[in-house]
Parts: C-alpha cells; sequence; structure tokens
C-alpha cells in the first residue's frame, strides 16, 4: 500500500464515520461534529492529491484553505441556529425538532 | 521507514479519536475527541509537508470551532442530556458508512493514479499557494471573507435575544 492509498483509505474512514454521526447522532451538536470531521475526511483526501498526484499541487492548498474557511462560517451560523432552537423548545434533540417555527 | 511508522500512528489515533467522536455517550467526551481528530488531521497535513495549513487547521480547528462547539454544548444542556445520543436508524445507518467505505476503499485501491515524485521542499508548495491566493483565486478569497462576515452578523442576529430579534 502507497502513502496515497493509505491516506485515500485514511480520508474514507474518517468521511464515513462522519456520515453515520450525521444520520445516527439525535443530538444537534453531535451532528456538527460529525459535519466537522467529514470536511476533515475531505482536506485528507486533497492534501494526499496535492502531494501524490499529478496536477493538483497548490489547487488542492487552495481548496483545503477554503474548506476551512467555510467550515468556519458554517459551524458559527449552525450553532447560532442550534442556539435559537434550544430556546424555543428547550431541546435540541433532532427527533423532536420538525420546524424551525415557534 | 520511520516516517512510514509515524505516518501510520497518527492515522490510528486520528481515526480511533473520529470513532470516539461517533460512540461516546457524552457531549463533552465526543467534543475532546474531535479535538484529538482535528489535531490528528493536523499532525497529517505536517507529514506532507503542508505546515501553513496545519497551522490554519490547529488554528481554526483546534481552537475556534472547538471552543464554540464547548460553548454550544454548555448553553444546550438539557435535562434529557443523560439519555442515549443515538436515534432508531442506527443499524440502517452503520449499514450504509460501512457499505460506503468498501466503495471508497475499492475506487481508491483499484483506481490507476497519476502519481508523481513527492518534492522534498515545503516552501515551494508554500509559495505556489500564496501566488495562487492572490492571482487566480483573488476573487473567491475576497467573497470568503464577506461569507465570514455574513455568517458572523447572522449567528449575532439569530442568537440577539429580545422581541424585535424574534
Amino acid at each position: 500500500m502507497t502513502v496515497l492509498e493509505f491516506m485515500l483509505i485514511l480520508g474514507a474512514a474518517l468521511f464515513c464515520l462522519g456520515l453515520y454521526g450525521v444520520l445516527a447522532r439525535r443530538n444537534a451538536v453531535l451532528v456538527l461534529m460529525s459535519i466537522e470531521l467529514m470536511l476533515n475526511a475531505v482536506n485528507v483526501h486533497l492534501i494526499a492529491f496535492a502531494r501524490y498526484v499529478i496536477g493538483t499541487e497548490a489547487i488542492a492548498h487552495v481548496l483545503i484553505i477554503f474548506v476551512i474557511t467555510i467550515a468556519a462560517a458554517e459551524v458559527g451560523l449552525a450553532l447560532a441556529i442550534v442556539l435559537r432552537m434550544f430556546r424555543n423548545w428547550e431541546t435540541v434533540n433532532l427527533d423532536r425538532i420538525s420546524t424551525l417555527q415557534q | 521507514m520511520i516516517e512510514t511508522a509515524i505516518l501510520g500512528a497518527i492515522g490510528i489515533i486520528t481515526v480511533a479519536a473520529a470513532v470516539g467522536v461517533v460512540a461516546t455517550r457524552s457531549v463533552v467526551y465526543a467534543a475532546v475527541f474531535l479535538l484529538v481528530s482535528l489535531v490528528g488531521v493536523a499532525a497529517l497535513f505536517l507529514m506532507m509537508l503542508a505546515e501553513f495549513i496545519a497551522l490554519a487547521q490547529v488554528l481554526i480547528y483546534g481552537g475556534a470551532i472547538t471552543i464554540v462547539l464547548l460553548f454550544a454544548i454548555m448553553l444546550t444542556r438539557a435535562p434529557e442530556q443523560t439519555n442515549v445520543q443515538d436515534n432508531a436508524q442506527r443499524p440502517l445507518a452503520a449499514m450504509a458508512c460501512v457499505g460506503l467505505f468498501a466503495l471508497l476503499v475499492a475506487a481508491a485501491l483499484a483506481t490507476p493514479w497519476r502519481t508523481r515524485d513527492p518534492g522534498a521542499d515545503p516552501m515551494a508548495e508554500f509559495t505556489a499557494l500564496s501566488e495562487l491566493l492572490f492571482s487566480d483565486f483573488l476573487i473567491p478569497f475576497e467573497i470568503a471573507s464577506l461569507v465570514l462576515l455574513v455568517a458572523l452578523i447572522g449567528a449575532v442576529v439569530l442568537t440577539r435575544s429580545g422581541r424585535e430579534g424574534a
């Protein structure tokens, strides 16, 4: 197994664990953490491609910077929504929340 | 040889911490596991000679995002917190994820990658990154700052208490 394949399998494992968390978790904050895992899995893939595959060298680095930026924006906004939900319903259980209205 | 061993160790720690994130019952433990996993990914960036991205990863993920998540956990302490954190579709979700993992591994091993010899000079990729960021990707770069500003204002508006904010 080459280092590239190792990194790709590692990223796939991280992505699938994050996907499992998104699908199976009930707490909205835990779902957000799982989404962060998935974003990181994508970054692991990108850095592996940047180092070992022809034609992706610096572009992948730029993409990683953008992914990190968007992840920061996303987590701030999503947690604001979670706090708003908690204030309206006193719960962050996603199975009990079906609308964003009060 | 030693590089491979270090890479393997970092990979095992990262994946084990990720398993902790999705398996633990405690939300706070999940946040700590997430921090370990994110720092593990930063170490992977270092092993791939991407120092700047590793630094950004530690600063933004390890610092900012984990702290914000911990704040959210503390502010949403509901009485039901001791309940099971997983819902009924758990076996189905596990099956789907294992299937996707098998597919991804098969794809990664089957694809004939056009690999190149990795350069040993970390400054080369760093210089290329900064040049690209301020030439071809200048407009997306500036729009990213706008996105961050809008997200910040949106978060402030959403969490503002009082009647006029509702």
